[in-house]
């Protein structure tokens, strides 16, 4: 087969040049690398927005919900030595917020510091990120450890409940219930496990009927679960990549590509998208 | 969009920084307020129309912090508008989702004692014939 070599010298000419995608000019202005990232994130906004919304529409169908002020309301070292009866409502979930949001910081710099083509820059703020991811990692582990262990909610078991009437306690349950402590419709309570299992605490309706507490909504554990938990995954296979990336920004292997660190660049949009994400995480779990 | 020289844009993510962490923290009064922990807004907790004011501030707040996040740090802003309207038009799907669903859950809300009441039904069970190939009474035909 005759070889058309004026065809094979053209090809060799535009081979290799990936910002063009090897079709003349690059589709949007960007690298090919840099626009999949973008709809990847965009498939994964719809898989978050997948769960979000179950979330929205389990809690919009139950009478009651368990109020995140109080299920949230514990923090690391005995409430930062104040003790665990006094409650510290979403303080210990913003601390959280700010690591992720100074890493996304922090992350930017690394950014600006690739376009410069500085290595040393890129590596020093690069670090600084993953130790604000790692350190997110550590305060959700922390959080899932003190929900299981020490409040022992499941995936299907949800001891946060919320009464909706007004009583009176006829037993106290030894975590702060006395005998005789009064209740409104609307106060949570938790049902702490003890030895026997749960301890449903009995208490006199206004209207004079005897009940025990009742478990709360069965969704609110495993839609906790699964959203934190999948959150928390992508931090974590962030802080993955933020580190392999790191290490080949730290060896050199960027300074020769000399297309100012575009590899940094796309590590941290999928940074910022997790960023992003714990926003509506935040709003939708702890503040609303 | 760009960012001319080194120094405004370092101060630009240090601005950044701050307007998120204020926002933060701005939510979370809101939402405590919300709920009457905070001193001088207890009677919030009381008010009917308190949760609809804090949840309509809670969603702009953060709608603001994700429109931040996409056009400052992802620079979505310095980007073409092909590439813009591809990834932020979908999103708008979202909105019918979350209208739709939501509106379902509370209607399972309302519905719940009809669809315990319906579950409950017994089944009539067809009278057993021997066979396992059931013929059609010849009026259903």
């Amino acid at each position: 087969m005759a070889t058309d070599t004026s065809a094979v010298a053209h090809a060799h000419d535009t081979q290799g040049d990936e910002s063009n995608w090897d079709g003349g000019a690059a589709p949007f202005k960007v690298s090919y690398g840099k626009l999949m990232m973008w709809y990847f994130l965009l498939s994964d906004a719809f898989t978050f927005a997948g769960f979000l919304i179950a979330y929205g529409a389990i809690r919009f169908s139950s009478p009651s919900w368990p109020v995140p002020d109080f299920v949230f309301r514990t923090a690391p070292f005995d409430n930062i030595g104040m003790g665990h009866e006094t409650p510290l409502p979403l303080i210990f979930v913003t601390f959280m917020s700010f690591l992720l949001i100074i890493s996304s910081v922090t992350m930017v710099r690394a950014v600006q510091e690739g376009h410069r083509e500085n290595k040393n820059g890129v590596v020093f703020w690069m670090l600084l990120t993953v130790i604000g991811g790692a350190g997110f990692l550590g305060c959700q582990a922390w959080e899932w450890s003190n929900l299981i262990g020490a409040e022992h909610m499941t995936v299907t078991t949800n001891p946060f409940g919320t009464h909706v009437e007004s009583g009176i306690y006829t037993a106290g349950d030894g975590h702060g219930i006395n005998k005789g402590d009064t209740f409104d419709a609307g106060d949570s309570y938790l049902i702490h496990k003890g030895a026997d299992g749960y301890n449903q605490v009995p208490y006199t309706t206004t209207a004079g009927e005897t009940k025990h507490q009742e478990f709360g909504p069965k969704a609110f554990g495993a839609l906790f679960f699964f959203i934190t938990g999948f959150h928390g995954f992508h931090v974590f296979s962030g802080v993955a990549f933020l580190l392999i990336i790191m290490l080949n920004a730290a060896s050199g292997l960027y300074v020769e590509r000399k297309n100012g660190y575009e590899m940094v660049e796309k590590i941290g949009l999928y940074w910022h998208f997790v960023d992003l994400v714990w926003v509506f995480v935040f709003l939708v779990f702890y503040l609303l | 969009m760009g960012h001319h020289n080194y120094e405004d844009a370092i101060k630009g993510v240090y601005k950044g920084l701050f307007l998120l962490a204020v926002i933060t923290l701005i939510e979370v009064f809101f939402s405590l307020a919300g709920k009457g922990y905070i001193g001088f807004l207890g009677f919030l907790e009381h008010a009917s129309w308190a949760v609809y004011v804090v949840g309509f501030a809670l969603i702009a707040l953060s709608l603001y912090k994700a429109y931040f996040i996409v056009y400052e740090f992802m620079h979505m802003g310095s980007e073409v508008k092909g590439l813009r309207m591809t990834v932020l038009l979908p999103t708008l799907l979202l909105v019918w989702a979350v209208v739709a669903f939501f509106q379902e859950g509370g209607s399972w809300k309302t519905r719940r004692d009809v669809i315990k009441q319906r579950n409950e039904i017994q089944v009539k069970q067809a009278p057993q014939t021997g066979s396992l190939i059931k013929k059609l009474p010849t009026n259903d035909i």
